[in-house]
């Protein structure tokens, strides 16, 4: 088991290095001068425009940027952006309002997608589960923009049951809303991969033993069938955490959010190379180890699986 | 108290006590697509405490069902649409799901067909022991559960407890469930097929310690099985299902010994487990099977169609940390094949006898060792040879399910081979195919069915269809019929000796079910942990087995010693 760990995170150094090359290559290969986004409309002097190159490097060629990127990052300087902060600072800043929006969301859908799902799996063909089935394929089929200021309009603007956006102070009651929409479509995902795993594990021999054996309803349910049905889900969960802390980037606009979504847009637009790759960096980081929880925890799940 | 001791001592006699369970007139239907199909009509069966009672039919017969009515288990979609079930006084068929409940468990036991799947993999053997006594309102530390484990015969059962189901083999499975099935002293066990799914050996044990568990504890119990043999061999009262109805039903011993009804007649004939020494005599008197085969065997002495000489095949099994072990699976292994006769490789599951059949195919390389087909070594077969080899050496497999591509008809499915092998142009291809369906009793109406619309033997014909479309000299038959039911396990090893002498082949017949052995095989070899432990024909094995181990297997086959008083009067 500690030797199972100990190559997990071995192998995180080689994610690490391809993934922060193979994003630095992208962006380094985006159209247009970074200079031009720095000056703006009015333009700079070419002997500005120079000082600018020759501060990010931009005049190097790819490797010796990517190098001395990588040589920042382990003396622990992330560097600055074009418009002179310091790139460790803006992920301090957004990264937490982010997080708190993604777990939210992250146990909405998960507590709701599971109830949900398990209730609809039981009465599986009743009118309950029919209806959760085509809401639910309503919510994946209508883009979660469209979703997103449908929500925003109805409870923020019309019912004034919370803000409509989200000040920069980002207090949970605002990001109720935000978070709902963001797990919006995972939330249909959990609930209908609950369904199946219910459906499926409630007609196991095992489920039918226990019945015999004089077990009530609820614990034949409980310890026999939902056990069994997280499995799956944890799977599911654990690679969601990744995209919701990545993937806010709608939600967070529609919101005006100012987290990782939005810092990460801008970033990409400036063509700030060392913004982009620092900020994808650590949602790597940070889905490899959501991805390494859940594998510990679906060995616990499934005591079949050993690692060695 | 005099009553409670009749019933133990001689349950099968008359006496004033009300009977345990009673079904009457018992109808149950399923909802189907195509609306109400009943599965079992009209079911008469009478318990009396303490007795045993064996429900014995073919698969679909309806027994599982009845039995699982009789615990309130139904499918979802079944119903007890007629009839009624008494249990102790008091109909189950109209009480509360409640009521159900508190009767499951601590009055109606049960102990499920296949172990592998009826331990929930995920929590450990104690926790789901001690879960069955805590519902019952019985004492459930430790103690109480490791006492339950050791009396279902499980060694070290405070350790084991521990473990979870992936950590037990079958037959402790098998045990952990009558543990929990008899954990709460319920006054009727309900057995379905309680070992058809262990080896004979193993199920032995089990049945035995099952016999003297309920015996103790006075358990009635309603096994369910689709061997008469065994029914016959453990109950007081075998009752016999056919297309959900009970067509015959009295003492055991009487009803093997004069059958009534022509279904229980057809059962008793063609049960292998009974009919092992009878089968023998009418291959004596036999027709062309016998007249072919014996002068081969004798003329063609030195005419062997596969040599294995010292075979072995070792396994590397991973540790932890990288290291690894050597798993010895099959060792120093010899035998041969005569040309036109049939060689059973016999053994329990583990014993490596189907790792001697994926050499002998080519599917597995041997560690050493040589397998000579036809002069040939084939261990050192080039690409092209090898599938030169494959044609002339073709396969039967156990699961007719699992051994037809779904989504191919009948017609693809045997023609493929041909096709694999550019035999013919498509035209020839299809007279094959039609002449194929004929030698295995199809009608050539099937070539455009997909295999789930085809019954059981009808597939294993299909498969047995297919592997002789390449005329192969050599079939291996791994398991060929153990997933059939008797009847048509019957007529597939007559089709199967047919062939034989139609066609001259050769068979290796791999298989752990001894009656079967005897009923097709000349040669037998027995393996028991990747060793051949005894060799030779199948009348000398069977009359004079060498090794205790061969005599175990043959003790345990169900029935064996009951068939022998009428043979002998």
């Amino acid at each position: 088991m500690a030797w199972y760990l100990v190559r997990r995170f071995l192998q995180l150094i080689p994610v690490f290095l391809g993934a922060t090359l193979l994003i630095y290559f992208l962006v380094f290969s985006l159209p247009g001068d970074a200079t031009a986004a720095i000056c703006g409309e009015k333009g700079c002097t070419p002997a500005v425009e120079a000082s600018i190159r020759a501060q990010y490097n931009l005049d190097e060629p790819f490797w010796v940027q990517y190098f001395l990127y990588l040589k920042g990052l382990l003396t622990f300087d992330l560097g600055t952006n074009f418009a002179g902060r310091p790139i460790a600072e803006i992920i301090a800043n957004v990264f937490p309002t982010t997080a708190k929006l993604a777990v939210m969301a992250l146990v909405f859908e998960a507590v709701a997608g599971v109830v949900v799902g398990l209730f609809a799996g039981l009465k599986k063909g009743k009118l309950f589960d029919s209806t959760v089935l085509v809401v639910s394929l309503v919510v994946i089929a209508v883009p979660i923009f469209v979703l997103g200021f449908l929500m925003q309009f109805l409870i923020g603007v019309k019912l004034e049951w919370t803000n409509p956006t989200v000040s920069g102070d980002a207090t949970f009651t605002e990001l109720i809303l935000p978070a709902l929409v963001l797990g919006l479509v995972s939330f249909a995902y959990v609930l209908r991969l609950t369904r199946t795993a219910v459906i499926e594990n409630a007609s196991a021999d095992y489920v039918r033993t226990a019945t015999a054996k004089g077990l009530s309803r609820r614990r034949v349910i409980g310890v026999h069938v939902m056990r069994n049905s997280m499995i799956p889900v944890a799977t599911f969960l654990g690679a969601d955490l990744g995209a919701l802390m990545g993937g806010a980037i709608v939600t967070e606009g529609i919101f005006n959010v100012n987290g990782v979504g939005n810092t990460l847009y801008r970033a990409v637009l400036n063509g700030e190379a060392p913004v982009v790759v620092s900020i994808v960096t650590v949602l790597i980081l940070i889905f490899c180890l959501a991805n390494l929880l859940v594998d510990l925890l679906y060995a616990w799940l499934d005591p079949r699986i050993r690692y060695a | 108290m005099n009553g409670a001791e009749m019933n133990t001592e001689n349950p099968s006699a008359q006496n004033p006590v009300a009977p345990l369970l009673e079904l009457k007139d018992l109808a149950i239907t399923f909802k189907t697509n195509n609306g109400e199909v009943p599965a079992v009509k009209r079911a008469d069966l009478t318990i009396m405490p303490g007795e045993t009672v064996a429900i014995v039919g073919e698969s679909g017969s309806g027994k599982s069902t009845t039995a699982l009515a009789a615990i309130g288990l139904l499918p979802s979609n079944g119903r007890v649409s007629g009839g009624s079930i008494v249990f102790d006084g008091e109909d189950l068929t109209n009480v509360s799901e409640k009521r159900m409940i508190q009767l499951r468990g601590s009055s109606i036991g049960m102990v499920p067909q296949d172990p592998m799947s009826n331990l929930n993999p995920v929590w450990k053997i104690g926790f789901q022991v001690k879960e069955t006594l805590k519902a019952n309102g019985l004492p459930s530390g430790p103690k109480d559960v490791a006492k339950v484990l050791t009396e279902a015969g499980l060694p070290d059962a405070a350790a084991r407890a521990n473990q979870y189901p992936h950590e037990f083999s079958g037959g402790m499975r098998q045990r952990a469930l009558i543990a929990i099935g008899l954990a709460c002293r319920p006054r009727l066990l309900i057995a379905d097929e309680p070992t058809s799914a262990l080896d004979v050996t193993v199920q032995r044990q089990i049945l035995d310690h099952l016999e003297t568990m309920t015996d103790e504890l006075g358990t009635a119990v309603l096994l369910i099985t689709h061997d008469l043999g065994l029914a016959a061999e453990r109950a007081h009262k075998v009752v016999v299902m056919y297309k959900g109805q009970v067509v015959e039903s009295g003492p055991a011993l009487e009803l093997l010994t004069n059958p009534q009804h022509p279904y229980t007649q057809k059962l008793v004939a063609s049960a292998p487990s009974l009919a092992s020494r009878r089968i023998e005599s009418s291959k004596g008197t036999g027709r062309e099977s016998d007249e072919v085969l014996a002068p081969h065997a004798e003329d063609l002495q030195t005419d062997n169609v596969i040599e294995v000489k010292n075979l072995v095949k070792v396994y590397k099994i991973r540790g932890g940390w990288g290291k690894s072990s050597d798993f010895k699976a099959v060792d120093d292994v010899s035998f041969a094949i005569k040309r036109g006769t049939t060689t059973a490789v016999v053994g329990e599951s583990g014993s490596g006898k189907s790792t001697v059949a994926k050499m002998v195919l080519g599917l597995e390389d041997a560690t050493d060792g040589s397998i000579t087909f036809d002069g040939v070594d084939i261990t050192s077969l080039g690409r092209k040879e090898m599938f030169n080899f494959r044609r002339r050496v073709q396969p039967i497999f156990q699961d007719p399910y699992g051994s037809l591509d779904p989504m191919y008809n009948i017609f693809r499915t045997i023609e493929e081979p041909l096709r694999v092998h550019g035999v013919g142009n498509a035209k020839s291809r299809e007279a094959k195919v039609r002449n194929l369906l004929d030698q295995v009793a199809l009608p050539a109406s099937m070539m455009q069915r997909f295999p789930n619309e085809l019954s059981g033997g009808q597939r294993q014909r299909v498969a047995i269809a297919r592997a002789l479309a390449l005329d192969p000299e050599v079939v291996i038959c791994d398991e060929a019929v153990s997933a059939l039911d008797v009847l048509v396990q019957a007529q597939i090893l007559k089709l199967l000796a047919d062939l034989q002498s139609e066609l001259g082949l050769s068979y290796l017949f791999i298989t752990h079910d001894l009656a079967v052995v005897r009923q097709i095989a000349d040669h037998v070899c027995v393996m028991e942990k990747g060793k051949l432990v005894e060799k030779g024909t199948t009348d000398d094995v069977f009359e004079k087995p060498q090794t205790a181990y061969t005599q175990a297997l043959l003790d345990a086959i169900p029935g064996a010693g009951l068939m022998l008083p009428p043979e002998v009067a």
